[in-house]
């Protein structure tokens, strides 16, 4: 084994109730070097980090860590700190009411001979740690007074205090701006050159080509591949994360759209933002017109789309609806000028669990009714029992709980809900996540449909296959900015070259 | 089994259930003792009004049984309490009585303004007192027990400041109209009526059920269906708050004065025991109102049974607390989960044989 290798994972394996999280995965990480983990969604990053750390418990396998003789096995964060492995997570850990001095030394306060805390030593060590960091502001006021990223930049200082080995940075970034993720990466280099071994998770490509020495791909809970980072480029990198051989990418093109350049404009949006989640960004959508929204999680396709429905309130920007300016401050505000949203966490956002099939799907149309304007009982059958009808949902009756429903039911009962309130433009935030592939045909069938009959349409999905076969135009983002338009010759392979960006975009 | 399985899991089988529970309670008694063994269920005419024990529980359970038409909102769209309702009863009645009597006086015989506006003015009071509850929930996002925890300590004590330290007495036998009777009937019974049949048709021909209990279930995605999740839970504290001083001007009428010390004394505690009762989770969702108002005279029927059973009111919360436990026992996950786990492995013993 190289002489530098301070951790070692061999043939990790773990399993949640049905689903195998981790295959066999392998990780090594040397003395100095940044190390990123890279993968989709459930590709079993945080497990195998969790594995690591003591958070889970993992079936098979092997972990070393160097200085100590034999297999390791954590059994909890504390026990992992103690073996110099540290984790500093997206939210900071540590407490907004104390002082960064005290936040620094909680759990291991140095004691005056009277057994009470030595505040000064505490004031003293932490000074000296912070400048040793070159982070320059007073320890001895509170945490929450600091911004983010300097919370975060404590968090790490307190984990390397604590004579951490291997530092596990579990996206750490995600709500940094680009500022503040420039000071973490000067910290962190900073480490490195003090040997520590970094673990880096992200989803923002840019950052990993900016600090990382080596890659290694995780998809399906299986590992793919560890590369320098010099010999993965881009779209090499999104090809392994998303499981496609770059090479060899058949062009799927959808079927031949008419030309909708004269259709009239529904939307006209002009420097929409909203702080933190979408810098501006410029929106059209004509009627009868499908556009997809593409890019890797976390990218700001999500956040794109809640800003035009008013989920977020956009900071930021005009827009234009049926050439009318309007101001969207709420979704019924959106609902009325004739817009839905089906979010893409149907469990958080979508259902209401307890409520029946019946009062899920007709929910959205009576909230544009008003209280006063009930739905007479009827009428509220009748719509129900014609979507049950329509999309096929298999519930045992329309009075059935919608939580008792599976996945593809429940998503299907959503789509009703806003098909019910005859939208003249939908958004569909990953309408076929977790859904057999049967209902997914149909609901892209459902989706062409509605774009014939002059609805327009923004469709969000992680399938590249799924949205060349119903978008006309895409929309590319990456890193909370929308970077680019396609319009012509869409293909798996443009579309993969522009969400990976850089030097290879167009 | 599966015909008891159905009844056992009506929603109104718990409410119902500790309801019959208690007359048989009762019953036992009263034969016990050698009285007609259906003492409980007499009603007679005495003096020209009704007279009986059950009459006796639906006229003192009427403030209960109001506080639990708004408290049963409340649980439902804020997963919270209202603790202050019960403060905010006396402070409704002080507001009350001190405008009728005027400032500083103990003892009125001339009312200073008309009746009516005296009885709205109280009433106001409480929604007032909601629409502050209201918007330290919804709008600030504080918790409700730590929100109305405020109004729960503060709302007794400005009772007291407007009644100047007094109990402030009302001469008049006009006050007495809504504590007192409507022919033979005693009159709380009748507001309670009224104030719950108002409250059904709302939720009947209105969407306001459907409303409340979305955002109760899921606040985002009832924002992201375009309900106003925070209004919403607003106005069930407002009307919480106008339950309360509903409640309060009744139980002031009732003693034709306004106690500032006792009126509403821990009524918060069998408002929200009231909603548990009636089968709602306090975790919000899923309501059944009457549900609320039957849970609401069980706990009255209880109070008044200890009493008959000559238990003094020192010791009766004691014996409360013990049904309580039971009751609230019956309806915990676990045990249900056991009790099913149980029924499951007979059944699989019965199979095999």
């Amino acid at each position: 084994m190289e002489k530098n290798v301070i951790l070692t994972m061999r043939g990790i394996s773990m399993s949640f109730p049905g689903v195998k999280a981790l295959d066999g995965v392998d990780f090594t990480l040397r003395r100095g070097e940044i190390h990123a983990l890279m993968g989709e969604n459930g590709a079993g990053k945080s497990t195998l980090i969790k594995c690591l750390t003591g958070i889970n418990d993992f079936e098979a396998g092997e972990i070393h860590v160097e200085g100590i003789d034999g297999p390791v096995v954590n059994h909890s964060t504390l026990d992992a700190q103690k073996k110099g492995i540290s984790t500093v997570y997206q939210e900071v850990n540590l407490c907004p009411n104390l002082s960064v001095a005290e936040n620094l030394f909680i759990g291991r306060e140095p004691m005056t001979p009277f057994h009470t805390i030595d505040k000064k030593k505490i004031n003293r060590e932490a000074a000296r740690i912070m400048k040793e960091l070159d982070i320059n502001i007073d320890v001895t006021e509170n945490l929450e007074n600091f911004s983010l990223a300097i919370q975060q930049m404590i968090a790490i200082a307190r984990a390397v205090d604590m004579e951490c080995k291997v530092l596990i940075l579990d996206e750490p970034t995600s709500s940094l701006d680009d500022n503040e993720v420039e000071k973490l990466f000067v910290l962190m280099n900073k480490l490195k050159a003090q040997g520590v071994g970094i673990v880096f998770v992200t989803h923002f490509l840019e950052q990993v080509y900016a600090v990382c020495d080596r890659i290694t791909v995780l998809r399906n809970g299986q590992l793919v591949g560890e590369y320098p980072v010099e010999e993965l480029p881009r779209v090499k990198l999104v090809a392994a994360m998303m499981g496609k051989d770059f090479d060899d990418l058949a062009s799927i093109k959808g079927e031949e759209s008419q030309d909708l350049s004269q259709a009239p404009l529904y939307i006209e949006a002009k420097g929409l933002s909203h702080k933190g989640t979408i810098k501006p960004f410029d929106f059209t959508i004509r009627k009868g017109e499908v556009v997809g929204l593409t890019g890797l999680l976390g990218s700001g396709r999500t956040e794109l789309a809640r800003v035009l429905y008013g989920a977020d309130k956009a900071n930021t920007g005009t827009m234009k609806v049926n050439g009318k300016e309007v101001k969207i401050n709420a979704p019924i505000e959106a609902m009325h000028l004739g817009m839905g949203l089906l979010p893409d966490d149907r469990k958080a956002e979508g259902i209401i669990a307890d409520l029946s099939v019946r009062e899920n799907i007709i929910l959205a149309l009576q909230a544009k009714r008003g209280v006063f304007r009930l739905l007479p009982m009827s009428k509220q059958i009748e719509i129900a029992d014609k979507y049950i009808d329509i999309l096929q949902i298999k519930t045992a009756s329309r009075e059935t709980l919608i939580k008792q429903l599976s996945g593809g039911n429940q998503q299907k009962a959503i789509l009703a809900r806003w098909l019910a309130t005859d939208p003249e433009f939908l958004i569909l935030d990953e309408p076929t996540r977790g859904i057999d592939v049967g209902t997914k045909t149909e609901i892209q069938k459902l989706v062409l449909k509605l774009a014939a009959e002059g609805k327009s349409i923004i469709f969000i999905s992680s399938e590249i296959e799924e949205m060349l076969r119903t978008c006309s135009r895409m929309i590319v983002l990456r890193d909370g900015q929308k970077v680019g338009e396609l319009t012509e010759e869409l293909n798996q392979n443009r579309v993969m070259k522009a969400i990976a960006g850089g030097g290879s975009n167009e | 089994m599966s015909k008891w399985k159905k009844i056992v899991s009506m929603p109104l089988f718990l409410p119902i259930f500790c309801m019959l529970l208690v007359m048989a309670t009762n019953i036992v008694y009263d034969v016990a003792s050698g009285n007609f063994a259906l003492n409980f269920f007499t009603i007679e005419i005495r003096n020209g009004v009704l007279y009986g024990r059950l009459i006796d529980i639906l006229n003192q359970g009427s403030a209960i049984a109001i506080l639990a038409v708004g408290m049963t909102l409340v649980v439902s769209s804020s997963a919270g309490t209202d603790i202050s309702v019960g403060s905010v009863m006396s402070l409704s009645a002080s507001m009350c009585c001190m405008l009728l009597a005027g400032y500083g006086v103990a003892s009125a015989v001339e009312l200073q303004i008309p009746l009516i506006v005296g009885f709205l003015a109280g009433i106001l009071m409480g929604c007032l007192c909601g629409m502050f509850n209201g918007f330290l929930v919804a709008y600030l996002n504080i918790q409700p027990m730590v929100a109305t925890l405020i109004l729960y300590s503060a709302a007794r004590a400005i009772g007291l400041l407007l009644c100047n330290n007094l109990i402030v007495y009302i001469r008049d036998p006009a006050y007495k109209v809504l504590g007192g009777y409507v022919g033979f009937l005693p009159t709380p019974i009748l507001v309670a009526a009224i104030c719950v049949a108002v409250m059904m048709l709302l939720l009947k021909k209105t969407a306001l059920g459907l409303y409340i209990q979305s955002v109760g279930i899921n606040k985002k995605a009832s924002r992201i269906a375009g309900l106003n999740s925070r209004k919403i839970i607003f106005l069930c504290y407002v009307v919480c708050g106008l339950c309360a001083g509903l409640a309060g001007i009744v139980e002031s009428s009732r003693i034709y004065s306004a106690d500032s010390n006792n009126i509403g004394l821990n009524y918060e505690l069998d408002a929200i025991l009231a909603v548990a009762l009636g089968g709602n989770s306090l975790g919000g969702g899923k309501f059944n109102l009457a549900g609320s108002i039957i849970g609401a005279y069980t706990i009255q029927a209880i109070t008044t049974t200890l009493y008959a059973l000559r238990v003094s009111s020192n010791e009766a919360p004691v014996y409360k607390a013990i049904i309580v436990i039971i009751i609230v026992a019956v309806q915990a996950q676990p045990l249900k989960d056991f009790f099913n786990k149980k029924a499951a492995q007979r059944a699989l013993a019965k199979g095999r044989r």
